[in-house]
């Protein structure tokens, strides 16, 4: 049986992968699960298992080689099998997405029973999922008409870097004409007004990626904003003596409180915890909380999975073990794909407010800020209080306002009376 | 040039015929002494007798029949069957002996026979008696299908119909008999296979045949009043069906709408979107689009009726669409 192995996409907005390091050779035998090959994508290093048992036979791209979503990338077959078709690694041929027979940490049997799922985030994501968000639009595919698309070969013209001002924003002929003759004259004045000389500053794979997701969110998603004060007195309080007296290898700090809080919220208001994708409210059963981590070049937001079955310990644990290995380019491919929803918090930069945007396919992000000792009024007297504020940005197709208000003062009750988050 | 009619167009071929071979006759349901439903044959049983212009009874089956007999024994029948919702009667002998009998014959057999047949809606007339079923017998190997627009088509198509050693369904919109047009004097044949491009433009192309190009016109004409150049296709013939022309045609405007009275599903204007699509993919910025008849059976109501039939603003509205 002849098995190929193909880049897997590793989230929807991935196109190509690099090879980074083949830990099989050929010749050597291979069990299903075990690890051949590590592949760097524009976010993270992620490791690639075999889904069939075999000989590793011949692989198709060298070390250093980066190639599209979906090509393959090695065969792993019978000694006997001919596998003669596949050429060399010069020539590492374009497989159907579809096909794809690896991917990290999708469980085999339920990547070969529904294929189409293995073509997008890890299978392991939250189960409710019934069909892979592999969607045509949502993850960055060109939408062209044929004969743009042959203009575009012939001209050199890069179609992803252009409008559409077709039907439902095809790109079209007229498209391509003006951006192979120059296109966007206006733009071009306005750099000409730039005052004083300018230098262009090369972006990263991470910043175009961001900038790709972030813009897509702010045109697709519109975003409705709700902002209350938390008060943290009682859970700074918590949180310090359970960081004294737990006797545990970790501290808790406040962002996992905030995770927590969420995590719980998030099972009592479950519309929050859904995918926009395809014109589909997608709803996950799953709590899978992202937290944003800022990093030299950029920004990532990978998920501490099934939040709502962990433990504040065990959050806390997993939260340091996610920012440790997504500043080492180690995480999983269902860690930063996974998400069913974000927190982004700037508290410990001393802000005040953070009002995020939305990360696609989610529908809601909680933007929070510094806590800060705040003169309150309490029982009609002036009180110092430990006051965060948090900013929730939720998606408007898929919740209302009045919705939104009742999942943030959820989790507002939960951080403003802690104890529940110890259960 | 002399205007003609589209009715004299055809009455002017088809005396040409009889009065050229006397092996031509025309037989049809009150085609002699009252001379045909839609007066092509008017006058003529009087001038060839009633040998050469026979009325009939009130059996297509049988006029089909006769038809094929006399082509095979070396006659050149034209037949009339009033209108094609009739020839739905005589659609046995069409399709399994009329087409098929020089195949099965490894053709030592031909079956030279023009089946005249008046189609088309829009004068209230109901859903038993407004079909356009051309498409249909373009469908079916061994036929060809001449759908002429202009009476200069009319006549010209004619002519090459007579020519044809293979039975060629001639199909007249009702809606054209009376229209005008230039026609020559002398005797020409139009090839078939030949679309016409009927209006020059470089935005989109609207394909239409028999009844529908004159939608096409008259929507090109509200188009063109925005700045949207239409090119306007006149098929002529449905069977052989002139792909290059189209296909010409798009490469040129990169856009095509296919226009036909008849029924949008499994009709034939879905084989010409394909054709299209098969041989200028590459050329294409917009979608393929349709412009058909309604899926219901033809309404009676007047209102209801050109509801049901593609009009000019469908088109422009369509084509709007498309840029």
């Amino acid at each position: 049986m002849i098995s190929e192995v193909v880049m897997p996409q590793m989230g929807a907005d991935m196109e190509e992968g690099t090879v980074v390091r083949w830990m099989k050779h050929e010749g050597d035998a291979v069990e299903r699960g075990e690890i051949i090959a590590e592949i760097e994508t524009d976010k993270a290093n992620v490791e690639i298992e075999a889904f069939d048992s075999g000989t590793f036979r011949k692989a198709l791209a060298n070390e250093g080689d980066t190639v599209p979503v979906g090509t393959i990338i090695a065969v792993i077959a019978a000694p006997e099998d001919d596998i003669s078709k596949y050429g060399s690694s010069t020539e590492a041929s374009k497989g159907e997405p579809a096909k794809t027979k690896a991917s990290a940490g999708a469980p085999p049997a339920e990547a070969r029973e529904k294929p189409p799922a293995a073509a997008t985030p890890p299978a392991k994501a939250p189960p409710t999922r019934q069909q892979a968000p592999a969607p045509p639009r949502v993850d960055g595919r060109v939408r062209a008409s044929p004969v743009a698309r042959k203009l575009a070969e012939e001209r050199g013209v890069d179609l992803t870097k252009i409008r559409g001002s077709g039907p439902d924003g095809r790109i079209v002929r007229r498209d391509v004409e003006a951006a192979a003759t120059g296109g966007a004259p206006p733009k071009a004045e306005a750099h000409a007004a730039a005052p004083g000389p300018v230098t262009t500053v090369a972006r990263s794979k991470m910043r175009q990626t961001i900038a790709r997701r972030m813009a897509l969110s702010k045109r697709e998603a519109p975003h409705y904003y709700i902002t209350v004060d938390i008060d943290m007195t009682e859970a700074e309080r918590t949180r310090k003596e359970l960081n004294e007296t737990s006797g545990q290898d970790v501290r808790v700090s406040v962002n996992d409180l905030i995770v927590k809080a969420s995590a719980i919220a998030l099972q009592r208001h479950p519309i929050f915890n859904s995918w926009f994708v395809e014109d589909e409210v997608r709803q996950h059963t799953q709590i899978n909380v992202c937290i944003a981590i800022a990093l030299d070049d950029g920004l990532i937001a990978p998920a501490i999975l099934d939040c709502a079955n962990k433990s504040l310990l065990d959050v806390a644990r997993a939260g340091k073990d996610l920012v440790e290995r997504a500043k080492s380019g180690a995480l999983k491919a269902d860690e930063y794909s996974g998400g069913t929803f974000t927190i982004s918090n700037l508290g410990p930069y001393g802000v005040e407010t953070l009002v995020a945007i939305i990360q696609p396919p989610q529908t809601a992000i909680l933007g929070v800020g510094a806590v800060q000792p705040k003169p309150v009024a309490r029982d009609g007297e002036i009180v110092v209080a430990q006051v965060m504020k948090a900013a929730l940005s939720a998606d408007h197709r898929v919740t209302d306002g009045a919705q939104g208000a009742r999942f943030l003062n959820e989790i507002q009750g939960l951080l403003e009376k802690p104890v529940a988050l110890l259960i | 040039m002399p205007e003609l009619t589209f009715r004299e167009a055809l009455r002017m071929s088809l005396r040409e015929e009889l009065l050229a071979n006397e092996r031509v006759f025309l037989m049809g349901e009150d085609i002699g002494a009252y001379g045909g439903s839609y007066a092509v044959t008017k006058g003529f049983q009087k001038e060839f007798g009633p040998e050469r212009v026979i009325d009939t009874p009130i059996s297509e089956s049988v006029i089909v029949g006769c038809g094929i007999g006399a082509a095979m024994g070396g006659l050149r029948p034209m037949v009339e069957l009033m209108t094609i919702n009739f020839s739905l009667l005589a659609f046995d002998q069409i399709v399994n002996n009329a087409s098929k009998l020089c195949y099965m014959s490894g053709g030592q057999i031909h079956v030279p026979m023009v089946i005249r047949m008046a189609s088309g809606a829009g004068s209230q007339l109901s859903s038993q008696h407004s079909h356009s079923l051309e498409g249909w017998y373009a469908h079916i190997p061994g036929i060809k299908v001449a759908v002429p627009y202009t009476p200069y088509d009319a006549r010209g198509l004619l002519k090459t119909a007579f020519r044809d050693d293979n039975p060629v369904i001639f199909i007249e919109h009702t809606a054209l008999y009376a229209r005008k047009g230039e026609v020559p004097d002398e005797a020409f044949d139009l090839p078939f296979g030949q679309a016409e491009v009927h209006r020059k433009g470089k935005d989109v192309t609207l394909i239409g045949y028999s009844g529908s190009v004159y939608q096409c016109v008259l929507a090109a004409e509200q188009l063109a009043q925005d700045g949207i150049e239409a090119e306007v296709l006149n098929l002529r013939t449905l069977r052989p069906l002139d792909i290059d022309t189209i296909v010409a045609s798009v490469r040129k405007t990169h856009r095509a709408v296919v226009v036909e009275d008849d029924w949008r599903f499994g009709g034939f204007a879905g084989e010409i979107a394909t054709l299209i699509m098969e041989q200028a993919f590459d050329e294409l910025d917009a979608p393929v689009a349709r412009v058909c008849g309604a899926d219901v059976p033809m309404p009676y109501a007047k209102q209801l009726e050109q509801a049901a039939l593609p009009q000019p603003s469908d088109i422009v509205a369509v084509v709007r669409g498309l840029i």
